[in-house]
């Protein structure tokens, strides 16, 4: 097995474990929204009016609080030193990093959407497109997270540094994400360009965010 | 170390030296364009005639907002300088221009605000520039906070150097995805194909509070990568102090 199969394995795998950190990220994205809906209040109308924003935020800071987990316990416990010196690229190994994030973190965001969704009366019609935004941004996300978890690799309480470092980095994917998901909601023609520019954002931060980590990770080895 | 060190304070050393110089002639030319772009702007130049008296703002606003781009295009420029040539003045010149930046991009904001108060009724509106420049400043803090959140400074440098660059190729797609998120700004007037479409008259004092600006950019950064080196002596004196055996430190 090459190493960008095995990390992805490893990764996911240990996720799930005892500790680990995917249905924290899940539980969390349901209290933001039930937390949301408290302080909004009992109107369905409005509530179905801000659904899809909410949940993208909130699915947005679900991911921000897991990066933490990416790569510190690695560097902690030295295999992180074992996957420099494995001979394949750091890069490579960066992205299956980043990948693994969001198979466990992402996908489990993605899959609960809907729930959350009919918590806040979100219309049937806007289901799809929230779905399908979500899919594709989360990618982004965990991309561009990982490469903020690669520079706090080594600082032992790095939770808010990450997330300073890593919001204005989210600014367009939350954009053009939300939007897509609003604008296929409401049946506006600018749904497509949307999605299109979110994936694109997704696909320029797996060319950047791979590079950007690997040459953090090599300075924040021993 | 040894060669790191022989290193890390010849340069400085040179470089204090044409600091101190070029400090003085920078804050000199930095105080009179401003006394004149200030005498301009506030007397000399005409009012709009829709924006009335709160056209002045743009003397100090435009500028600014300028300068918070120029700030992080220079950090970004030094980082990237630092990182690939590995000079120690590079990183200092990058750690020490963001504090400056995120001070012209604050300054961009509040003046921004203050205009927008008489002319869109509101302190904050959430239009394409104003939004742009609130996460830039946010670029700056995240920036700022990595620096001084990393112990050892050499890593730092590095991993903030990393930071800035990312940020620098990110800056032209938040900035995109902003302006299509919303605008009501009235569109560029300076920068156009076409020529400026503002008024001689107030291209006079606004080019002069630019040169001030920048001159005041110059003289800041001397004076604070001074002190940073002189902090840096410092802190290596005491460290070398401290590791004496303690019989010579009585003598």
């Amino acid at each position: 097995m090459s190493a960008f199969a095995a990390v992805i394995v490893r990764d996911v795998t240990l996720a799930f474990r005892a500790g680990g950190g995917a249905l924290q990220a899940v539980s969390f994205f349901a209290l933001t929204i039930v937390l949301f809906a408290l302080a909004v209040g009992p109107d369905l109308s409005l509530m179905s009016d801000i659904a899809s924003p909410v949940l993208w935020a909130g699915a947005l800071l679900a991911t921000m609080i897991s990066l933490e987990q990416i790569y510190r316990p690695d560097r902690e416990d030295g295999s992180l030193d074992a996957l420099v010196e494995c001979g394949d690229s750091l890069v490579f190994i960066a992205l299956a990093k980043a990948l693994a994030h969001w198979i466990s973190t992402g996908l489990l965001l993605v899959a609960a959407a809907p729930l959350l969704a009919l918590l806040l009366n979100l219309e049937g019609s806007a289901l799809a497109p929230l779905v399908i935004s979500l899919l594709i941004g989360t990618v982004g996300l965990s991309l561009i997270g990982a490469f903020a978890g690669a520079l706090a690799a080594a600082l032992p309480r790095a939770g808010v540094l990450i997330a300073v470092i890593v919001s204005p980095l989210y600014a367009p994917i939350l954009i053009f994400g939300s939007g897509a998901a609003s604008a296929g909601a409401a049946g506006d023609p600018q749904y497509g360009a949307n999605l299109m520019l979110l994936a694109a954002s997704s696909l320029f931060a797996a060319i950047i965010s791979p590079l950007a980590s690997a040459a953090a990770l090599r300075f924040n080895l021993d | 170390m040894s060669a790191t060190s022989i290193y890390e304070y010849a340069n400085p050393a040179q470089f204090e030296r044409v600091a101190d110089r070029a400090f003085t002639l920078a804050l000199i030319a930095a105080l009179v364009l401003g006394a004149f772009g200030l005498y301009f702007a506030l007397f000399n130049s005409p009012a709009d005639y829709q924006q009335g008296e709160t056209v002045r703002i743009m003397y100090v606003h435009v500028p600014a907002a300028w300068m918070a781009m120029f700030c992080y295009s220079a950090m970004a420029a030094a980082s990237a300088a630092g990182f690939i040539w590995k000079h120690p003045l590079a990183d200092v010149a990058a750690k020490e221009t963001a504090p400056i930046g995120a001070g012209f991009t604050f300054l961009a904001l509040v003046t921004g605000s203050l205009w927008g108060k008489p002319m869109w009724g509101a302190w904050w509106a959430w239009d394409a520039r104003l939004t742009s420049v609130l996460i830039l400043f946010f670029l700056y803090i995240g920036y700022m906070t990595l620096w001084r959140a990393i112990p050892d400074k050499t890593r730092a440098a590095k991993l903030a150097a990393i930071l800035a660059i990312v940020g620098f190729v990110n800056v032209p797609i938040i900035k995109f995805s902003v302006d299509w998120w919303n605008s009501l700004h009235q569109p560029a007037s300076i920068i156009r194909a076409d020529g400026p479409t503002i008024h001689g008259s107030m291209l006079t004092p606004l080019f002069l509070m630019i040169g001030a600006y920048m001159a005041g950019y110059v003289a800041m950064l001397l004076a604070s990568m001074k002190n940073e080196l002189a902090a840096r002596r410092l802190a290596r004196m005491e460290q070398l102090e401290t590791t004496k055996p303690a019989g010579l430190v009585e003598r």
